[in-house]
């Protein structure tokens, strides 16, 4: 399977190839006017010629800011920020898994929350007039994250 | 009485008790109830959606069907809260194919999707439970001589096919709250361009850059504060501001504060009860306007 069949079969990836390459994307992305390391015209180009490695490996896809301004005025309805949701997705598939995602993905298999209530801060909550937390659901949470093969990202991402 | 399952996600108990406390005690005065329901999690917003979309969509539609069983609708306060469970909730009930996909997933956590509730962001529970009429008229204190800049940030209006909270282009539901708590609602250059929230944490000058324009804009148009809706923005532009005076040497004194706040204060709540000290920037500006 090519790299193009690979991204439109993956989940968010199904739409790429409807772009024509307008660039209505690009001159409605709030980085790539601060920055020329990101251009959303450019990913899905490279994307659709089968440059796997380039846009796997190197930090474009990663600079996106998620606003979905690109995707509400693609004239084609592709849905941009979806596709690069399923690039990075791919990209963690193949170990390229930036830190701070990692961290992400520990803390969602470790509390079910990505960012950690501490201790004091739970405990305060009544001296400020806010109610108990109630328990998270880790258990039911870690089944899932097991049935999807989230868990196994994280392996991955570990024995590097 | 209108009953609400809240859904409170991560960054809000973990840091911004003003959110949740201002949140509370708004719907409370206005007449909705909000349950905390146990066992739900995460709602996996963009950065997980950026590990695994399908996952993602599994773990929002768990915690919706844990809303299902308790017959109550949905209202988050986060909008990235909102976007992955509204996402999630419109995308399964219009696909057959994806719901047995997922709840496939979800049998194994004993749970099934139904697609028989709503999920609703705060600022639409205000609208159409409460309704600007009685908000209006619930008001002790009106934030008369305060000028607010509007920030809706990007999920909570986008993808607006999705989440239908109103025109991603020309959205006017924040800036009718505003004028409905007697407020002046202020506009600015790039209103509705992103605060670089997400970007932080990846590229951390990229995230300044765009929170830098936003505070720069507001404070150029005269606003006396920034109102938002989500706690990443509120940490982009509040705790970015001491980031940019480090970084970038630009000083701006721009408060930021949660919608429901200036809520809260306008239906009558004492400061005190706010944990406004969770602001970096302080709020005595904002308040001392009041008087």
């Amino acid at each position: 399977m090519g790299f193009s069949d690979a991204v439109t079969s993956h989940l968010g990836g199904e739409t790429m190839t409807l772009c024509y390459q307008c660039g209505t994307c690009a001159s409605s992305c709030p980085v790539a006017k601060i920055t020329p390391s990101f251009n959303p015209r450019e990913v899905i180009k490279l994307s659709l010629l089968g440059a796997k490695d380039e846009i796997l490996s190197g930090d474009a896809i990663w600079l996106c800011c998620s606003c979905y301004n690109c995707q509400e005025r693609c004239p084609q309805r592709v849905q941009i920020a979806d596709v690069i949701y399923a690039l990075r997705n791919i990209a963690i598939e193949k170990g390229h898994i930036p830190n701070i995602y990692s961290e992400f993905a520990s803390a969602l298999l470790n509390d079910g929350r990505i960012v950690n209530v501490s201790q004091f801060v739970e405990n305060k909550r009544e001296s400020i007039g806010l109610p108990p937390l109630q328990p998270v659901g880790v258990e039911a949470l870690r089944k899932i994250l097991s049935a999807t093969k989230f868990n196994k990202l994280q392996k991955q991402e570990k024995s590097q | 009485m209108t009953k609400y399952a809240l859904f409170l996600g991560c960054t809000i108990p973990a840091r911004q008790p003003n959110y949740e406390l201002s949140a509370r005690k708004s719907l409370e005065k206005l007449g909705v109830e909000l349950v905390d329901l146990a066992n739900m999690t995460c709602c996996c917003p963009p950065p997980i959606q950026s590990i695994d979309l399908e996952t993602s969509l599994a773990v929002a539609a768990y915690n919706i069907s844990i809303a299902e069983e308790a017959g109550l609708d949905i209202v988050t306060l986060c909008s990235g809260c909102f976007e992955s469970l509204a996402m999630a909730n419109t995308m399964l009930k219009n696909d057959e194919a994806l719901k047995s996909r997922v709840n496939m997933i979800l049998s194994k956590a004993g749970k099934n999707f139904q697609g028989n509730i709503k999920v609703k962001h705060f600022l639409q529970v205000l609208t159409q439970d409460v309704g600007i009429k009685h908000l209006k008229q619930s008001v002790s204190k009106p934030l008369s001589s305060l000028k607010v800049a509007a920030f809706y940030g990007c999920h909570a209006l986008r993808p607006s096919e999705l989440l239908e909270l109103d025109d991603p282009e020309r959205p006017s539901i924040l800036e009718n709250l505003i004028e409905a708590i007697g407020a002046k609602n202020v506009e600015y250059r790039n209103k509705l361009k992103c605060c670089g929230g997400l970007l932080r944490g990846f590229s951390d000058d990229l995230a300044l850059d765009l929170a830098r324009e936003k505070v720069a804009n507001t404070s150029k148009a005269g606003a006396d504060c920034i109102a938002t809706l989500c706690p990443f923005c509120f940490v982009a532009l509040d705790i970015g501001q001491i980031q940019i005076r480090a970084k970038l040497k630009e000083s701006y004194d721009m408060p930021v504060l949660h919608y429901s706040e200036l809520l809260a204060l306008a239906l009558g709540v004492s400061p005190k009860e706010l944990a406004l000290e969770t602001h970096k920037i302080k709020t005595d500006k904002v308040l001392s306007k009041m008087l």
